[in-house]
């Protein structure tokens, strides 16, 4: 006997892809209708122009994103200020476009690229990856973007090349934050630096990230480009870069200046290594109510883990 | 200080104190408790635990300084908002964030430094907290219950090192409390210096040379 099954599908196959694309537009217009409303407005996040990208499903996590509003409204971003919800309250200061990322250092051929020609010469697509912050909490996103490594080899590493540095805008203009307030005090040194190891950047893994959720990158979560390394603590994906150099030492990067003893070089997810004042056995999925299991290289155990092979990563965390 | 003009005051610390919560209470009921619900309202709770036990620190000083009384009536009130406060705080921290997981509890309390200034700062807060009523005065006597309320001073301190030891790197909210203490209980360091000068001029000049 034959038995059919029932072919599996999903709402992209049922609606009109032209309609599908466009929702945003919709959604756009009501936001604005909204917005002309008294009180409204600042808070609401404004559903930036779309960017389309096939998904990657190998590397995608089969796990539902977070809301967008969450993902939004409640982020770590320095340069505009220590709470979460500054971001996205004093994003509209950043000016993303036109936006140029200097790429030398110990390179053969260095080179100064405008973000959408960068777009233009790697076509992105679509990856959903799982966030988990230092501060025991974490996310679903899906990122827009396309591997550093294509971007490394373009401007092709010399043989001295070690390290990777990414470089922050540095701009109190548009990074309020970077302004000194009382007696002189800043929370980081800017600007705000952070770095792999390059063959940690050459990771098929390791994202150049230009949007989320079907649009543009929202400045809140770093636009016009950041990196995205999913198996590492948050803060190492730098955010709003203008420059990634090639280098031969370990680079400098701004939360092990600001306190070594807490945030390493390395800052690989590992639930056996505790934060020296918390525990980072478990998180909150942002939109969960009980904490989970934190989970070895944040579940890229199978991709990554041969890159520590023998290294003691109690010590190098 | 007519009793009328009392009673108003105490409403409106009472007012002043039940505004966080209610403001939280809102938040809730509007579904605006930030995209980490239990991390924004344990903060939040622990922050004014803080600032209702620096404000209870605060009267004394005010009388010190200002030779005001009034300030004195309103100390019990603020210092049992505070000990509202903290509960508010620890239980958020046990029902909420670990849900009764008892064994990670501990181990949190035992292993993270500011976690047992915490727990050792709302154990502090508790016999006040018993032991605030007209009632305990007498059984104690006002010596023995005026030493026994210093321990206030013990919360604040332990209050201001779980938010130093707790707090990013970048943050100042911390700084800017821990000064305010230092502040208070300096002024009361100051005063028992200048009483004690005092009293040995006054020995002093009694005792014939």
């Amino acid at each position: 006997m034959l038995i059919r099954r029932a072919p599996r599908f999903t709402s992209n196959d049922v609606t009109d892809e032209t309609l599908y694309w466009n929702r945003r537009e919709w959604i756009a217009a009501a936001a604005a209708t909204l917005a002309l409303l008294p009180g409204e407005g600042a808070a609401a996040a404004p559903a930036g122009p779309p960017l389309k990208a096939a998904r990657n499903e190998g590397l995608s996590l089969k796990e539902p994103p977070t809301k967008f509003d969450a993902a939004t409204t409640y982020n770590n971003f320095y340069e505009f200020g220590v709470n979460k919800d500054d971001p996205a309250r004093l994003a509209h200061t950043l000016r993303p476009r036109p936006w140029a990322v200097q790429v030398d250092g110990l390179v053969h051929t260095p080179k100064t690229f405008d973000v959408d020609e960068l777009i233009r010469l790697h076509p992105p697509e679509e990856r959903v990856y799982a966030l988990r912050c230092v501060e025991a909490w974490s996310m679903v996103i899906p990122w827009i973007g396309f591997p550093l490594g294509a971007l490394l080899r373009r401007v092709e590493p010399t043989g001295q090349a070690k390290y990777v540095e990414f470089t922050t805008l540095l701009d109190p203009n548009q990074f309020p934050a970077q302004r000194r307030g009382f007696f002189g005090f800043s929370s980081l040194d800017w600007p705000y630096v952070e770095g792999l190891r390059l063959d940690e950047a050459m990771h098929p893994l390791t994202l150049v990230t230009v949007g989320m959720y079907g649009q543009v990158l929202p400045n809140q979560n770093g636009a016009p480009l950041r990196v995205v390394v999913p198996w590492k603590y948050g803060f190492k994906s730098a955010k709003s870069i203008v420059r990634i150099r090639l280098v031969a030492e370990e680079p400098k990067t701004a939360w092990n200046k600001a306190a070594a003893q807490e945030y390493g070089f390395y800052s690989n997810v590992n639930p056996e290594v505790s934060h020296p004042r918390w525990s980072q056995a478990t998180e909150r999925r942002i939109g969960e109510f009980r904490r989970r299991p934190t989970l070895m290289f944040n579940g890229y155990a199978d991709q990554v883990a041969h890159l520590y092979a023998g290294m003691n990563l109690k010590a190098l965390y | 200080m007519p009793r009328r003009a009392r009673l108003a005051l105490k409403a409106l610390v009472w007012a002043a104190c039940l505004a966080p919560l209610s403001w939280l209470v809102y938040r809730f009921a509007t579904d605006d408790l930030t995209a980490n619900p239990i991390s924004f309202v344990t903060n939040t709770l622990g922050d004014w635990t803080l600032r209702i036990l620096l404000a209870s620190l605060t009267m004394t000083p005010l009388r010190i300084v200002c030779g005001l009384a009034w300030p004195i009536a309103l100390r019990r009130l603020l210092g049992l908002f505070a000990f509202f406060y903290v509960c508010l705080h620890f239980s958020v921290w046990i029902v909420l964030d670990f849900f009764f997981d008892w064994p990670r509890m501990w181990e949190d309390i035992v292993k993270r430094p500011y976690i047992t200034l915490g727990m050792l700062g709302l154990l502090s807060l508790l016999p006040l907290a018993l032991t605030s009523t007209r009632g305990w005065i007498k059984r104690l006597g006002a010596r023995t219950w005026t030493r026994l309320h210093r321990l206030a001073y013990l919360a604040g301190v332990l209050g201001c090192l779980h938010f130093l030891w707790l707090a990013k790197v970048g943050r100042t909210d911390q700084y800017w409390h821990a000064a305010t203490l230092a502040l208070l209980l300096g002024v009361r360091v100051v005063d028992a210096g200048l009483r004690f000068a005092r009293r040995r001029r006054r020995a002093a000049s009694t005792v014939p040379a």
